[in-house]
């Protein structure tokens, strides 16, 4: 067991799910468990919702390939940090809601046979905010994909910096842009998938800097919250604004990838970039 | 006169005393040497006291006061004719609230490249209250990868509430422009060191900031996210502003403490705005120490410390027996 499992018992394997739900665009009634297998798409307005991870990495990975790695690794309090509540009952809760350590699982799986490191951000985990655990799994990602020159893919899904741990959570905008570059240096590929939402610092460093950027279809992307703009400058925001068509329409992403085409498109793009599959050799 | 603190005020009415006392004096020719020594010494003294017990929220206040010198300043003190302004990113626009050019100091040739605020309405209309736009970050960029191609290392002043939250600056790419200069900053192959002096205010701030030397003044900030910002998202509240400033460790000594920044320049009695040609001078003397070292690295060795540096920063735990489950 680990320190969190101690306080607050075993992970629970069988949470109880809604049997509804409604979407956010249209309001449509959409039956839980038919949800899972439309991939999160509203039926009706075809509204992508958000997806939980396990549902991404299923989406992205062939079979059961993926093998996660660095899900040892757990937040601290820095900074003895307590807002109306103390950072370690977030963490607790938050860990209780999702079954994951923090925002964001990463490990190797293969996508149409290709070896490929994947990381995928938690929104459910703390508003998919980044602290030092998130930058220190993205970096290590980043790292062993420009050591082993296997492509990466991040999808993120974040609010931005996490505010309970102050400067490291922004420091670690720096170190993952600094692993982004290096990958560029070392030449292998890296490919950032946006979602729904992606703003503040995770905007701000890594999220950006894919060699290609590929959004998802409404999702709200940007540095400053929609709302804090509004307040900055007094004025209501244009319908889709900070939305993934507004940022390809200004030149922010390369393309706005349908979910049921995105593990497609991503296959079509590493062959494109890297050449065929070799064929996989003889054990 | 400068602007005044709420808890300056026992210090300001002693001083308004203490220049009666002197005019009296003067006027008088009557010699109150020893009275005016007593109350000048009682006037230190209470500053010391006050300065020394500064609540974050108060240091927060020094940081932003529109006196405090702004990069222009510096760059008038430490480099007088000797600076040239660069303008514009070649890609859209010039921003006001970021600049940069070649310059002179202390015998150094070197890029300086700062946030600028104005020390009136005007002014600070004029550089946006020194909340960029992507072209100021783009501006920066191009003016650090020119240091590069010439030799210069580079010298960056960081005042900024925050880059600016508006509707050009998102069409713009404020994202991409600051996730670009942290990715480049990294790799640029000459010595940056780094100066907070005021405020350093989250992503808008912190790309500028990946040097191989970051120093803070002694009563600059840096942050995540502004104090305000803080209390109204998590307590739901901006008037829990104090609470959110101590809570979020933004003080220079505090991020001594983390390993964040590399030293603190002290500042003159009262706050850098009560004297900006000393503050300056404290400043040249930094830059004078270190430089000349900093110089003397090998470029690969330079670019593997300062990714070392950054790559180092962050706070976690390795579960011992994850294996179990």
């Amino acid at each position: 067991m680990n320190f969190l499992e101690r306080l607050i018992g075993p992970r629970k394997t069988d949470a109880p799910s809604e049997l509804w739900e409604k979407c956010p665009s249209c309001g449509a009634v959409l039956i839980s468990k038919d949800l899972a297998r439309a991939l999160y798409i509203c039926s009706k307005c075809d509204q992508h919702l958000r997806m939980p991870i396990w549902d991404r990495i299923a989406l992205l990975t062939d079979g059961a390939s993926f093998v996660e790695a660095d899900q040892d690794i757990e937040s601290v309090d820095p900074l003895g940090f307590i807002d109306t509540a103390p950072y370690p009952d977030r963490l607790k809760k938050a860990f209780k809601k999702t079954d994951a350590f923090d925002a964001v699982i990463c490990g190797e799986g293969r996508l149409d046979g290709r070896p490929v490191l994947l990381g995928v951000m938690d929104f459910e985990f703390m508003g998919g905010s980044m602290g030092s655990v998130v930058g220190e799994k993205i970096t290590r990602l980043l790292e062993r994909a420009a050591a082993t020159r296997l492509p990466a893919i991040v999808v993120s899904a974040s609010g931005g910096a996490r505010m309970q741990e102050g400067i490291f959570s922004l420091m670690q905008m720096a170190k993952t842009s600094a692993a982004v570059a290096r990958m560029n240096a070392a030449k292998v590929p890296y490919v950032s998938i946006l979602t729904d939402p992606t703003t503040g610092g995770v905007s701000a460093s890594f999220a950006s800097l894919g060699d290609v950027n590929i959004a998802e279809p409404g999702a709200l992307i940007g540095f400053a919250g929609p709302r804090v703009i509004e307040q900055t400058i007094r004025q209501k925001l244009p319908d889709g604004f900070q939305r993934s068509e507004f940022l390809l329409s200004h030149g922010m992403v390369d393309m706005v990838v349908h979910r049921r085409s995105l593990k497609q498109t991503l296959a079509r793009l590493f062959t494109m970039i890297l050449g065929p599959l070799e064929a996989p050799h003889a054990p | 006169m400068p602007h005044e603190f709420e808890f300056e005020r026992p210090v300001l009415e002693l001083e308004t005393q203490l220049k009666g006392l002197q005019s009296i004096s003067e006027e008088n020719k009557i010699d109150l040497s020893r009275e005016i020594n007593a109350l000048a010494e009682k006037v230190t003294l209470l500053k010391t006291d006050i300065f020394r017990g500064l609540e974050p929220w108060q240091v927060t206040q020094v940081a932003r006061h529109i006196d405090r010198p702004s990069t222009l300043d510096y760059i008038r003190l430490l480099c007088g004719e000797e600076f040239i302004e660069l303008h514009g990113d070649r890609l859209f626009g010039d921003d006001p609230a970021i600049i940069g050019g070649p310059a002179l100091i202390g015998g150094h040739r070197v890029m300086v490249i700062g946030h600028q605020k104005g020390h009136d309405t005007d002014e600070n209309l004029f550089r946006n209250f020194g909340m960029p736009h992507p072209e100021g970050y783009r501006k920066s960029l191009r003016l650090m990868r020119m240091a590069e191609r010439f030799g210069l290392p580079i010298v960056v002043f960081i005042d900024t509430p925050g880059a600016f939250p508006g509707i050009g600056a998102e069409e713009r790419g404020q994202s991409e422009a600051i996730a670009r200069n942290l990715a480049e900053m990294s790799q640029i192959a000459v010595p940056i060191l780094c100066f907070v002096i005021g405020e350093g205010g989250s992503g808008g701030a912190l790309a500028l900031g990946v040097g191989d030397r970051v120093f803070m003044l002694e009563y600059a900030v840096y942050s995540v996210i502004s104090a305000e910002g803080c209390a109204a998202i998590l307590w739901k509240d901006a008037a829990k502003a104090k609470e959110a400033a101590t809570a979020l460790k933004i003080r220079a000594a505090n991020l001594l403490d983390l390993g964040i920044i590399d030293g603190i320049l002290p500042e003159p009695m009262g706050g850098a705005h009560r004297d900006h040609a000393a503050m300056a001078e404290t400043v040249r003397r930094m830059i004078d120490g270190h430089l000349p070292a900093l110089l003397a690295i090998p470029r690969a060795e330079l670019l593997e410390k300062r990714y070392a540096k950054f790559r180092a920063m962050g706070q976690f735990r390795i579960a011992q027996d994850v294996a179990d489950d």
